[in-house]
């Protein structure tokens, strides 16, 4: 009976804020759409961004994308079941190296849009959905479209993205398969010095 | 070619056939010695000839041309991928496909221009691979092929098919005007060189995203041909690895259980005779009920521990 009240009493302060929470927030295709729209509006704008400043891009990302993004959920599940078995510190280390190490990446990716226009595809989702696919296509002259696709989750603040797929090929899937090798080959802390030393070794290069 | 690259892989397999497996071996992959030398093969020849090229010929040749390259090459395939469209009983998209080549060759000077795009009739990217896939042939182990990069053995066994329908080819060898041997093969070389740049932006990315380059692509390789052969919709994919701890748990279970059976019919019988039963320690039934409640609980969803 105790612990029933201890619930009840732990759920009080969500069901009090949830429904504000709900009214103002945004749609997740509309969030990924205008995301998107302002990102690749300031790189078709900035010169620096196009010829490859790296430091200028990363600060782009970390202000405008990364707010948008799940970490620790894409992190539990490029994991697997390997996460449950890392104690809160090694999550915290795994989160911030792959956080790092995707921003990075992303980044890269992102000085190379030029002349691509994004199409969005209608929401396919019921009214109580928790956890959605945003697709889109990017269109490249000459070249068959290629599709991205958010799967994103609501949480208490907004609508977060925890896997993005490019082609059909799922960041979360791909990584998954090293996360397992590194870890049957050197346990959770040889892939938190792997992830380290990639991230090193990228960081030192764009230095040069 | 496809001899010369036969007896290169062939060669490639007896040199590393009885090297040891690595220490993590994916089910998909029971050839990943002998497939990791021919990336490391790959990846070399890329550093030091194919990528300098692409990044010359980047820098050398405009993007305009870069472009109406790969509309001129892509307008060829459109007429394979049509083929495939149809063999695989997509009528609509092989309507759009031969349309495309119809329009881009008459509209779009010799495919030269994709107006076809503009005019709402996408590019798709077929090839035999697919089509084997949609028939129904399993991708089968993972190859990485010597300069093409990844594969498997139905995609191999459909790049074989791709490469004698490749339109290059035969138009060369069934008009063979001057010179089309030496055609055949600058053209071929254009088209590979180009796509490489095309690729460029992507495996720079792969360049900085990948801890182990290999396990990446590969995983990648699969996800992307499953994709292509859904046609960008694949059903869920069975996580074949989570159950597969519960079942090894239940067998355990299922074993112990046997022998504790066994045992207990062993005494029973032995009890007939001589009516001793000092090594049953006292707590035996409720150890008993224990076991057996774990494995009802591990149960469901395992049809096989009914059976046996």
């Amino acid at each position: 009976m105790r612990r029933l009240l201890q619930a009840l009493f732990a759920l009080l302060p969500l069901a009090v804020l949830a429904p504000p929470a709900q009214a103002q927030e945004t749609a997740p295709d509309a969030l990924v759409k205008s995301v998107s729209q302002e990102v690749l509006d300031i790189v078709r704008r900035d010169k620096d961004i196009q010829s490859g400043n790296t430091r200028k891009t990363i600060e782009l990302v970390e202000t405008k994308v990364l707010p948008h993004f799940d970490f620790v959920h894409m992190t539990a599940l490029a994991m697997g079941p390997n996460w449950r078995r890392a104690t809160p510190e090694q999550q915290r280390a795994l989160t911030d190296q792959f956080r790092t190490l995707l921003v990075r990446t992303y980044s890269t990716a992102l000085s190379s849009y030029k002349n691509h226009t994004i199409d969005f595809k209608p929401l396919r989702a019921q009214p109580g959905d928790n956890d959605v696919i945003v697709r889109s296509e990017v269109k490249q002259p000459g070249q068959q479209p290629v599709s991205i696709d958010y799967s994103m989750e609501k949480t208490a603040a907004s609508w977060k993205v925890y896997d993005v797929q490019v082609g059909g090929v799922s960041l979360v899937t791909t990584y998954r398969d090293t996360f397992t090798n590194e870890v049957r080959q050197g346990g959770i802390d040889g892939l938190i010095r792997s992830l380290e030393d990639k991230n090193r070794q990228l960081a030192s290069a764009e230095k040069k | 070619m496809i001899r010369r690259l036969a007896a290169l892989a062939a060669l490639a397999i007896l040199a590393t056939g009885c090297a040891t497996t690595a220490s993590a071996p994916d089910p998909r992959d029971p050839l990943e010695p002998m497939n990791r030398a021919v990336f490391e093969f790959n990846d070399g020849l890329d550093r030091a000839l194919i990528k300098p090229a692409a990044e010359a010929y980047q820098f050398v040749v405009p993007s305009i041309a870069r472009t109406a390259v790969t509309n001129f090459f892509g307008n060829l395939g459109d007429i394979w991928n049509g083929a495939n469209q149809l063999m695989q009983g997509k009528v609509e998209a092989w309507i759009n496909d031969w349309a495309r080549v119809l329009f881009n060759t008459t509209f779009g000077a010799g495919g030269l221009a994709d107006v076809a795009s503009e005019m709402g009739l996408p590019k798709h990217d077929e090839d035999f691979g697919q089509t084997l896939g949609v028939w129904g042939v399993p991708p089968g182990a993972y190859l990485v092929l010597p300069v093409f990069g990844p594969s498997s053995v139905r995609d191999t066994a459909g790049f074989v098919v791709d490469a004698y329908a490749y339109p290059t080819f035969w138009i060369l060898r069934t008009t063979r005007p001057p010179h089309w041997v030496s055609w055949r093969t600058s053209l071929t070389l254009l088209d590979f060189l180009n796509r490489r740049t095309n690729a460029l932006a992507l495996t720079d990315v792969l360049e900085q995203a990948a801890l182990d380059r290999y396990a990446y692509v590969r995983s990648a390789y699969f996800q992307r041909r499953r994709n292509q052969i859904y046609d960008g919709s694949p059903p869920p994919e069975q996580e074949a690895a989570l159950p597969a701890i519960p079942t090894q748990a239940a067998a355990e279970l299922l074993r112990i259980l046997q022998e504790l059976d066994a045992a207990a019919a062993g005494t029973g019988e032995a009890s007939g005779a001589r009516r001793v039963e000092p090594k049953v320690p006292r707590n035996y039934d409720a150890v008993l009920a224990a076991t057996a409640a774990r494995a009802v609980a591990a149960g469901p969803g395992q049809p096989d521990t009914e059976g046996h």
